[in-house]
């Protein structure tokens, strides 16, 4: 596989003088489905930013091989502006891209159907469940066709049959779209079922100690979670996180 | 059943202390010019019609204009500090002086400087510097409020300033200035009434003005319609601005969603 990115040496310190994370070395390749975990603080959240640009890095730099592809982004909250409906908030992407409407209808609405709120494009976020809000947010980040989704615990908030269900749907798109995603999450489980590869952070400053390869079956259903070849990347996952939060202790 | 009390049980009891008003003041033989009775009052409405209309207008005119005027400069100079927080610096701490500086206190110097013969202006501008205050402030908040999350989302898609602004910090800031409109609508005729009674008789002519000259003829019945006017006046637009808030809020902000379920 290519190489998509690359983080050099990516080191940020806050006005507080907090560091978040201290030179940071990671690759991502094209196409794969790339985990970070690590205890609260480690500086996942503030990689993911430094990689979308909103934020700078103190030292260091992000490499792009092929250039910057389009960049979607998922925060934990769904992130809905309240006084639009659910297909006005998954166009947002395309309307400040200045792309026409009708041409951003017509996209936004397919991208709510792919994620199963086809009917619900006039509902307004506050008649919306939480899992169907975060629907609506992944709607509007493949609106505009990403090639790289990042995503700060995007499911942390909701029930385990809304984040299994959810899991399932976001390996599909991105599997139909061939999108690169890098996934933040606490959990392991998570991690073990979603990622080709996941990354285990230390606590702050956030620095890579482990990066661990998972072969995933194609298909990976809820009897995938009772296979041996699931736990024992869960175990290792774990093992690794367990490292980690020693080596800060 | 509680939406016909909502309206039954006040007026029931409103009629039930005009009964009462206008027994007691037979009754006990209350002076006309210290009590008048609500049919007395009544009579005024009637007797003084052309001029508690015109005083009614001249006051509804300078309310008016107030208002309209505070919501301009209030937004304005709002989304001016949202942009800038070296205008925010440099500007605000005059605003709150101009708002905790008692507007009594500052009538007469108004007065003075746009003149007698324009006391309407005078009126303006005093009646403009009460409502300004609240639109200034809970604009300025609210359009602070914008989720950060959201603000990068705009960032991430190269949204401009003006998108930023247009998209998504003024609609986030319309239950706050809906909300600050509410208060600076009745603060709008209180300034309007205060400047009239500062600046004195002459040439202001509005309900402020006719509560004066009938109290300094003891015409106590003409105070009272005139009072009712102006009470009437509050209400209407308080009840105007909160339809307003309702139109625009109730499809998505939570006090509207509260009263509609």
């Amino acid at each position: 596989m290519t190489s998509l990115l690359s983080l050099h040496g990516v080191s940020k310190t806050f006005d507080s003088g907090t560091q978040a994370i201290a030179a940071l070395d990671l690759e991502v390749r094209t196409g794969e489905f790339l985990s970070l975990v690590g205890p609260s603080g480690c500086g996942k959240s503030t990689a993911l930013r430094i990689i979308a640009g909103l934020i700078a890095p103190t030292m260091g730099n992000v490499a792009w091989p092929s250039g910057r592809p389009e960049i979607g982004f998922v925060f934990q909250e769904p992130t809905l502006m309240p006084w639009r409906n659910a297909l006005d908030n998954a166009r947002l992407p395309l309307e400040l891209k200045g792309i026409a409407r009708a041409d951003a209808e017509a996209r936004s609405r397919q991208a709510l159907a792919r994620v199963g709120l086809g009917e619900f494009g006039h509902a307004y976020p506050r008649e919306l469940s939480g899992g169907m809000k975060m629907r609506v947010s992944i709607a509007r980040a493949i609106a505009a066709h990403p090639k790289l989704l990042l995503m700060d615990e995007p499911f942390a908030a909701l029930d385990e049959l809304t984040r299994q269900s959810l899991n399932d749907d976001l390996l599909k798109l991105a599997r139909e779209d061939g999108i690169t995603v890098i996934f933040v999450t606490h959990s392991v489980y998570e991690s073990a079922y979603l990622s080709d590869r996941v990354v285990v952070m230390t606590p702050r400053p956030g620095r890579v100690t482990a990066d661990i390869a998972i072969a995933q079956p194609a298909d990976r259903s809820v009897a995938y979670r009772l296979t041996p070849q699931f736990t024992d990347a869960a175990g290792r996952i774990s093992a690794a996180l367990g490292d980690a939060m020693s080596r800060a202790a | 059943m509680k939406r016909w009390l909502t309206y039954s049980v006040p007026v029931a009891l409103g009629i039930a202390v005009l009964a009462f008003w206008e027994w007691a003041v037979t009754h006990w033989q209350v002076p006309r010019f210290v009590l008048p009775a609500p049919s007395a009052i009544a009579q005024s409405f009637v007797d003084d019609r052309a001029q508690l209309a015109a005083a009614t207008w001249t006051t509804f005119r300078i309310v008016i204009e107030a208002f309209v005027l505070a919501l301009v400069t209030g937004v304005a100079l709002a989304i001016l500090f949202a942009q800038s927080r070296i205008v925010e610096l440099a500007l605000y701490p005059y605003a709150v002086i101009l708002q905790v500086t008692p507007i009594i206190a500052i009538a007469p110097l108004i007065v003075i400087w746009v003149g007698y013969e324009h006391i309407d202006r005078a009126l303006l501008i005093l009646a403009w510097i009460v409502a300004f205050f609240p639109i200034l402030a809970n604009t300025t908040l609210g359009l602070r409020s914008a989720d950060r999350n959201l603000i990068d989302l705009f960032r991430l898609y190269g949204a401009s300033r003006w998108q930023i602004l247009w998209k998504l910090q003024l609609p986030g800031a319309l239950p706050y200035l809906l909300g600050a409109m509410k208060i600076s609508g009745g603060l709008a005729l209180i300034g309007a009434v205060v400047a009239e009674f500062a600046a004195g008789t002459g040439t202001a002519t509005g309900l402020g003005w006719t509560i004066t000259e009938a109290g300094n003829r003891l015409h106590i019945e003409t105070m009272f319609a005139a009072l009712a006017i102006l009470s009437v006046l509050g209400v209407a637009i308080f009840f105007l601005l909160s339809a307003l808030e309702w139109a625009l809020l109730r499809h998505w902000h939570e006090s509207a969603v509260s009263r509609q379920e």
